[in-house]
């Protein structure tokens, strides 16, 4: 296909490069300079995709990023991204894109039998239809994703990276058209640290798409002398190709930039795209305008575009549009287009104006150069459906809402409409800025903000290109000012001769047709969602009168696109409906981000092993070694099992569990979290945070303890150590270390700054090695001489210093597997070397390394807890039938008032019981919901759920933990627990399964 | 993204600090004293201000120490900042009261 759209010359395309690529996989080219959509006209492709909702075939609308119709999937494969738009890909050389929202292609299109269904999609459809039955839901979701398109995700990871980059700046600009480049400039003579930030490849903004001067030049020689008077100041950044997505407190910016040239790709070990996280002294909002549609019957046919984007492509990209074009206009700068359009050769068929003899200079222009200008008008049909054939043109009556006389018809295929411009509000009210509709011209202006921010130029309603320069500069020195910065030598304020004497536009939101709307053709509002302008009346009928609830019932906006074009046209004819004005109606709540931002630039370099950084014990190059499979406990990355070849997992556990049973294993507990606790008021600390009494612990002791919210609720656990006078050793979780510190910390610097205890977390300085099973003790004897391992010497629940395997040691004498057990704390470097020697040394006695699981199957049980498992933070110590270590003798304890609530206090309240099944083999799911009676079918009243559940190597029966309701009453009841397929009975029983009496572990 | 000035370590971005809750809640001398009312008024019930909050945050990632801000919630701006064991100063009471517009 060749060029059939390209203009001979003009335009700031370099025809000298042709670049080839690929749309719908059919070969074409453009020149450098081109939009992936400017390539796309120059080869007269105007039909891009299908709608949402009915499939209509969707053409090329705006030029820029207000863009609702052209999106691509863009690339294939490991970089294909979707979502693209057309308007704002640069093309590069072998860009492939392909259509969304349709298939086969987007000219023949199965799904378009959806537009002949239209009275059975209207607003709310989904709503409606989708609500009931929920069990529907798995059924129609697969239908609507299938059907709905808007492209897809890539199903194999990035190959692009992306990073992030934080800066300070004492004025940022955002926009770098006439204003901001005014305001950048007059800051910048200040002395300012100056960020200027746009999200096109050049500077200039909509003058990229006019034929205005400057200064008495063309204003692109302005812009470029602009760019290169900040190039050369070292002060200034400029950064193009980057959108300002998100305004945020305090003066915070989010952007995107886009570091590639294929916007698709990476390239010279470049990032993808950075996002700049951005922190500025003062905003300058230069975001520009949105022209707007008129709302006239059948506007989203392939060919109906916008005004202002019509002479974008003549003068920026030196393409035709179409062949045939009507301006469709109530204002008087959509005559610009038609003035461009003809000045390039173009053919003007028509302008349609609704408004009586507009008599501006641009209007008179045009008339002078031969255009018909049709006043009073209204473009009333639109002929063809997968390109304009035509528009029926008939005469407006005196109020506007309806039309007179017979029709006349037009032969076109292109239709530039405009109904004004829309300043760019939207970063200004992400950071909660105010504004204020303006009724002459019938725009939304920026108002009252809570930053240290301006708006200036078309983003402050002031759309004269005078005017745009005159505030920006003022823009730039006043935010300079507030720095207390001026410049010795202000730059003259540019001047600009486009200004002419204009006819005021004329505020017509819907454009009647002989007949209500949606009987006479298709208003469209929201052109990538779908919605009407009888949808948002419907709305209005049923009883929408927030606009927040219309938009989410119509989805008006809340496309990609979020609603650039259309949305200002339908909150309008929403007003109109609920018989109010557009003020009272107000407008819906822009949110970041402004256009969308990719999840890898949001990501950045926090993928893979950098998404969470992963905690290894020093043993941890053994475990792998063994081949062990691992868990992740919080950060820690814990040895789960280790399977011997060809064993299942409950193999390998049942084999570990065994061994530390019937000889000895050996665990890693170096995760456990570990809190060095000193000071004068240590042991009155530990007396707050615990349960248990703390004030009479000797040194050389341990005690287990439990620790509450205030709320009475179980939080965590583990054993603490007196080291020595005013010197406590405490140990957590593994998971729940850092939460425990802080906790602490909190309750020292906020409530109890009196006391005098200081905290250090001492995790990572011990390696940890757990001894536990009857071999223990002649095992741990063969590498120490200094510790004696005496039964009486050495009891259980105590600790000693010494040197194991001639290192220096501390080793605690508890247990958490019910047998024989040893922890023993050596300097984290000498963890490996000792692990090694004890596993070599240990071969006699039938050492085996254990696991995270078997640890977990042994402490089962026993009947031990673990919080996080047995506990949910809705769980008192009475719950766990743990009173005896809760003290009823201290007169306080964090959460000690809780326990006697009324709430709390509950005899029905969930226990901790132990559960048999009536078939020794049957091992219950974990979660697995308990019931006291059977029914065919649910809903059956619960009564608690599975906490534990294990097979029993030891005891050769499975075992469980449940939390049931009163289940310290049900002592010997049947319960049930329904697992899908099956249902299992099974009897409520004590929750210590193995050695009730402690023998084993203080033997 | 507030902008926050720790007391300890000067301003430093939002993400480094961590929420606690609302200031100026004493833990009771003698909880044991209390009706179950009372005690839930301590352990449950907390202002929702829309203006000047008085407000307890952590240095999470810097200096790990608490101190108290006054936030305006309707606007975001942080007020003032001030120790643990101090309170507010006069300006905010005085906002606080309606003495001053914040
Ligand atoms: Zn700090």
């Amino acid at each position: 296909m060749s060029q059939t759209h390209r203009l001979h010359d003009g335009g700031r395309i370099d025809r000298s490069q042709q670049i080839d690529f690929y749309f719908n996989g059919k070969l074409m080219s453009g020149y450098r300079g081109d939009t992936l959509a400017s390539a796309l006209l120059a080869n007269g492709v105007m039909l891009v995709g299908r709608s949402f909702k009915y499939h209509r075939p969707r053409g090329i609308v705006t030029a820029g990023t207000e863009e609702p119709n052209a999106l691509v999937q863009l690339e294939r494969g490991a970089s294909t991204i979707s979502n693209m738009l057309a308007t704002r890909v640069p093309l590069y050389d072998g860009l492939d894109a392909s259509s969304v929202n349709c298939w086969p292609s987007p000219t023949y299109d199965v799904m378009a039998v959806n537009s002949l269904f239209h009275r059975i999609l209207p607003a709310g459809f989904y709503y409606k239809t989708f609500m009931w039955p929920v069990s529907g839901w798995k059924v129609y979701e697969h239908f609507i994703r299938r059907a709905a398109g808007l492209g897809k995700s890539p199903e194999v990871p990035d190959v692009d990276t992306y990073d992030k980059m934080n800066a300070h700046a004492d004025v940022v600009v955002v926009g770098a058209g006439p204003s901001g480049l005014a305001a950048a400039r007059a800051a910048a003579a200040t002395g300012a640290r100056v960020m200027l930030v746009d999200e096109q490849t050049e500077l200039g903004g909509q003058l990229l798409n006019e034929r205005f001067e400057i200064d008495g030049k063309p204003a692109m020689d302005w812009v470029a002398d602009v760019e290169s008077e900040l190039m050369a100041n070292p002060d200034v950044t400029i950064l193009k190709h980057t959108t300002a997505f998100g305004y945020y407190d305090h003066n915070f910016l989010g952007l995107i930039q886009n570091r590639s040239e294929n916007v698709a790709f990476g390239q010279d070990d470049r990032t993808r795209q950075r996002v700049w996280r951005v922190r500025a002294k003062r905003v300058i909002l230069a975001t520009g305008a949105i022209e707007r549609p008129l709302i006239y019957s059948d506007n989203d046919r392939p060919g109906c575009m916008l005004a202002g984007a019509l002479r974008a492509y003549v003068n920026r990209y030196g393409v035709s549009p179409g062949k045939r074009h009507v301006i469709f206009t109530n204002n008087d700068d959509a005559y610009r287009s038609a003035l461009d359009l003809k000045a390039a050769g173009c053919v003007v068929a028509a302008v349609v104006d609704v408004r009586k003899d507009p008599s501006g200079e641009l209007v008179t222009q045009a008339i002078e150069a031969g255009i018909e200008v049709i006043d009073n008008s209204a473009i009333t049909g639109v002929l063809g459906t997968k390109r304009v054939r035509g528009i029926e043109v008939m005469k407006l009556n005196d109020e506007a809402d309806g039309v007179t006389g017979t029709s006349r018809t037009i032969s076109c295929d292109t239709v530039g409409s405009s109904g004004g411009w829309n300043p760019v509000v939207h970063l200004h009210s992400h950071s909660a800025g105010k504004n204020t509709w303006r009724d002459e011209d019938g725009v939304f202006v920026p108002g009252d903000t809570l930053q240290a921010e301006a708006c200036c130029g078309a983003a402050n309603g002031s759309f004269s290109l005078a005017q745009a320069l005159n505030e920006g500069d003022f823009a730039g020195i006043d935010a300079a000012s507030h720095l207390g910065m001026t410049a010795k030598k202000r730059p003259a304020v540019p001047t600009a001769n486009s200004d002419v004497d204009e006819t005021p536009w004329r505020t017509i939101w819907y454009i009647p047709t002989t007949k209500p709307a949606g009987q006479r053709g298709k208003h469209y509002l929201d052109q990538q969602n779908d919605v009407t302008v009888a949808d948002v009346q419907l709305a209005a009928r049923e009883g929408y009168r927030s606009v927040e609830h219309a938009k989410r019932y119509t989805t008006l906006g809340m496309a990609t696109d979020q609603g650039k074009t259309g949305n200002i046209p339908g909150h309008a004819i929403l007003s109109a409906a609920l018989g109010q004005t557009i003020p009272q109606t107000g407008t819906t709540t822009f949110r970041p981000p402004y256009s969308p931002v990719t999840m890898g630039a949001l990501a950045g370099r926090a993928v893979g092993e950098f998404f969470d950084p992963i905690r290894r014990t020093p043993m941890h190059d053994w475990h792998e070694q063994a081949g062990c499979l691992w868990e992740d406990v919080g950060q820690w990355r814990r040895p789960w099992y280790y399977p011997a070849d060809g064993e299942s997992m409950q193999d390998a556990v049942s084999r570990e569990c065994l061994a530390v049973r019937n000889a000895v294993g050996m665990l890693d507990a170096t995760t456990l979290g570990k809190i060095d606790i000193q000071g004068p008021d240590a042991a009155e600390f530990l007396n707050r945070v615990y349960t248990n009494a703390w004030l009479k612990l000797a040194p050389g002791r341990c005690r287990y303890g439990l620790m509450l919210g205030e709320d009475g609720m179980v939080m965590d656990d583990g054993v603490t150590s007196c080291l020595g006078e005013n010197h406590y050793l405490m140990t957590t979780t593994s998971g729940g270390a850092p939460r425990v510190m802080a906790w602490l910390e909190e309750w020292l610097q906020t409530e109890w700054p009196d006391l005098k205890v200081y905290l250090t977390s001492v995790t990572e300085q011990f390696a940890t090695l757990q001894l536990a099973g009857p071999n223990a003790r002649d095992l741990l004897s063969e590498f120490t001489t200094d510790i004696d391992l005496d039964n009486d010497a050495f009891p259980f629940m105590s600790w000693q210093d010494g040197t194991v395997g001639g290192i220096p040691a501390r080793v605690y004498r508890i247990s958490f597997t019910g047998e024989l057990s040893y922890e023993i704390n050596v300097p984290a470097s000498c963890g490996l070397s000792l692990w090694t020697d004890v596993m070599n040394a240990g071969e006699k006695y039938g050492i085996t390394p254990f696991g995270t699981e078997t640890m977990h199957v042994l402490r089962a049980e026993k009947g031990f807890i673990i919080v996080g498992q047995e506990t949910d933070g809705t769980i008192t110590p009475i719950d766990l039938g743990m009173d005896w270590i809760v003290s009823s003798k201290k007169p306080d304890f964090i959460g000690k008032r809780s326990l006697s609530r009324e709430d709390t206090a509950r005899p029905d309240r969930k226990h901790l019981v132990g559960l048999r099944t009536a078939d020794p083999e049957e091992v219950l799911p974990e979660g697995g919901q308990i019931v006291a009676e059977t029914r065919p079918q649910p809903p059956m009243d619960m009564i608690g759920h599975v906490t534990s559940s294990y097979w029993s190597a030891a005891l050769g029966h499975s075992i469980a933990l449940a939390l049931v309701k009163n289940g310290r009453g049900r002592k010997g009841d049947t319960v049930y627990v329904p697992t899908g397929d099956k249902t299992v009975a099974c009897e409520i029983v004590e929750p210590v399964f193995y050695d009730p009496e402690g023998s084993r572990l203080n033997g | 993204m507030f902008l926050i000035n720790c007391p300890f370590c000067g301003e430093r971005e939002e993400k480094e600090f961590s929420y606690g809750h609302e200031a100026h809640i004493a833990r009771p001398e003698n909880p044991e004293n209390l009706s179950d009312a009372e005690w839930a008024d301590y352990l449950f019930m907390r202002k929702n201000t829309k203006g000047v909050h008085l407000e307890r945050w952590v240095h999470t990632a810097g200096c790990r120490r608490w101190f108290n801000m006054a936030r305006n919630t309707h606007t975001n701006e942080v007020l003032a900042v001030y120790l643990m064991g101090e309170q507010p100063p006069k300006e905010i009471r005085d906002m606080i009261d309606g003495k001053k517009k914040s």
